[in-house]
């Protein structure tokens, strides 16, 4: 069973606010999940390789050419800054990342 | 139920001039306005003035060589179509705009078709119900009171209750085939590589594949003819030729060999599902298959490596929602640590949250190797097991999901539970194979449709689909 305090402390690493109810409510799911998940446990996978994908493909590269897809105009420009909740003279407007102590 | 037109239908429709392709629009979208409120399949729906696809098929094929010319299909809502919204059933993405079209959707525009709408899912296709959408829950045309499957429950949905000729849907670990055996209709999940995702909002990237929900195999295999192929937007797409899947699905499947894994046969499985699943492997024995019995030792284990791999890429992947550059951002933040804790907070629902969590514990600091590592091990045992089986048999078949289409509101309250459904599916994708689920039958206790699941070996469509339409045309 995870502690209320780590359940704090995941939610901080995934830089989610939660509430009271539902840390208790994420408490009992996530410990479950994680019980379920510790059936691993009992497969040996001692000189195992991992599996991390299955194309087998590797290396996927391309020339360092401009491919030309996307061309850059003012309407593309204006439907990907214009999707930014906050925004000032074309440019994404963010909170202070600097500030005085 | 009434299963209305197939592709074949309306091109020959076309083709006689029983009707045009501006008709056939009217018809399913007048369709859809009179019926989608009882479903809530579609999520948001076009009119056939916005989406032209002229520049398209003259450029490229004349009409009568666009494969797919004038047919109404309803695309998932985690897939871009430019200039309309995407919310992959997530409140965060209520009002976004795509920037661009999908891969999948440039080649169905070449490809001739046209867009009625855009169908529902659980939150970013997390889910095996569509009850995790943030805008309600989709219904089952077969019986209101039971879910769709999911996460491609409006897709399925939409096409069991004819309000499209077909459908694309997404499938991470049977978001396509899970759905359809649920709904009645066809689904396919591709091999991993086949289907460029570009465009397609990531859930688990080493997992994800865009696949058809069609009302036959025939239309399955005519779908994934003209969605597949290599992609410079997808590095995992794999640069092999497309056959025309339907050239081969007449051919008969006679000493073809099929392996029944002992395994999907055991605890959970219900009654009324082993027994049409069972009756349909006679079935193929009578087509002239050879049944072979086979082992998957490890199968028990997939699910638990899913849900590792799973929460990690998605903890990785949903970090891009940020309040910042797109989506929704909170009107209480002060800071910019808040821009990110109060949006995140406000704009995901519970599924997302708990997946992300549960990935950001698995990948932080002293537990990667207890967690995804292990679960990458596991993988490669059970990716074994299959390729072992494949050196003595053509195909895999057994059950698609546990038991047939559940109750609204059921399992909402215990997430293992709905996690669950997907033990028969989760493998497929771990394995990169390609999976199919077709409708053989209804269940003798729910009377709801139960689906069987083929896999096939990596990149063998063709044979695939040839034992997907050998045993629908028998089960007829």
């Amino acid at each position: 069973m995870l502690t209320d305090k780590e359940v704090k402390h995941i939610a901080g690493l995934a830089r989610i606010k939660i509430s009271a109810k539902e840390e208790k409510s994420l408490k009992k799911d996530l410990s479950s999940i994680l019980e379920y998940i510790d059936k691993l446990n009992e497969v040996n996978t001692d000189k195992v390789e991992p599996l991390y994908q299955t194309t087998r493909l590797v290396d996927s590269f391309r020339s360092d050419e401009p491919r030309g897809e996307f061309k850059m105009d003012e309407n593309l420009n204006e439907r990907l800054i214009g999707q930014a909740p906050h925004q000032q003279n074309r440019f994404i407007k963010v909170k202070s990342v600097l500030f005085r102590k | 139920m009434e299963m209305g037109f197939t592709i074949k239908d309306v091109r020959d429709g076309l083709a006689k001039g029983h009707f045009t392709s501006e008709e056939i629009f009217k018809t399913y979208s007048d369709k859809i306005k009179k019926d989608n409120k009882k479903l809530n399949a579609y999520l948001s729906i076009f009119d056939q003035q916005s989406q032209t696809n002229e520049q398209y098929y003259i450029t490229n094929f004349s009409k009568q060589r666009a494969p797919l010319f004038g047919i109404p299909c309803a695309i998932k809502d985690n897939m871009l179509i430019e200039g309309t919204i995407a919310t992959a059933g997530s409140k965060i993405l209520e009002n976004y705009v795509s920037a661009y079209d999908a891969t999948a959707i440039k080649k169905l525009r070449k490809a001739g078709v046209n867009f009625l709408g855009k169908t529902n899912l659980d939150e970013f296709a997390m889910g095996t119900s569509t009850e995790n959408s943030a805008f309600g829950p989709t219904k089952n045309p077969h019986d209101l009171t039971r879910v769709p499957g999911g996460s491609s429950g409006g897709s399925a949905s939409a096409v069991a209750a004819d309000l499209c000729v077909f459908a694309l849907g997404s499938d991470t670990g049977g978001s396509v085939r899970q759905p359809a055996s649920m709904c009645g209709v066809v689904g396919l999940k591709p091999t991993y590589g086949r289907v460029s995702r570009h465009g397609l909002i990531a859930m688990a990237p080493s997992l994800d594949q865009i696949g058809p929900l069609t009302k036959n195999v025939y239309d399955s295999a005519l779908v994934l003819s003209s969605i597949s192929g290599q992609d410079v937007f997808d590095s995992t797409t794999v640069p092999s030729s497309i056959p025309d899947f339907t050239k081969n699905l007449d051919k008969d499947i006679r000493g073809l060999r099929v392996g029944v894994p002992k395994e999907f046969f055991g605890e959970g499985l219900d009654r009324e599902v082993e027994e049409k699943i069972k009756s349909t492997i006679s079935k193929l024995e009578n087509l002239g298959a050879k049944i072979i019995e086979i082992n998957l030792p490890n199968f028990e284990y997939a699910l638990a490596v899913y849900y590792i791999i799973v929460p990690c890429e998605v903890s990785s992947n949903l970090s891009r929602f940020d309040g910042i550059r797109y989506g929704h951002s909170s009107k209480n933040a002060k800071n910019l640590l808040d821009t990110y804790l109060e949006s995140r907070s406000e704009g995901f629902g519970a599924e997302p949250k708990r997946r992300i969590m549960l990935g950001a514990y698995a990948l932080s600091s002293g537990y990667y190797d207890a967690y995804y590592l292990k679960a990458q091990k596991v993988r490669s045992l059970i990716k074994k097991d299959f390729d072992e089986a494949f050196k003595k048999v053509n195909v895999i078949v057994g059950p698609t999901a546990p038991h047939s289409a559940f109750k609204l509101g059921e399992k909402v309250s215990d997430p293992l539970s709905l996690y669950l459904e997907d033990i028969y599916t989760v493998p497929v994708n771990l394995t990169g194979l390609p999976g199919i689920s077709i409708p053989c039958g209804n269940g003798a206790t729910s009377g709801m449709p139960i689906g069987f699941q083929i896999i096939g070996k990596s990149f063998d469509e063709e044979t695939l689909l040839r034992v997907s339409y050998q045993l629908e045309q028998a089960l007829k």
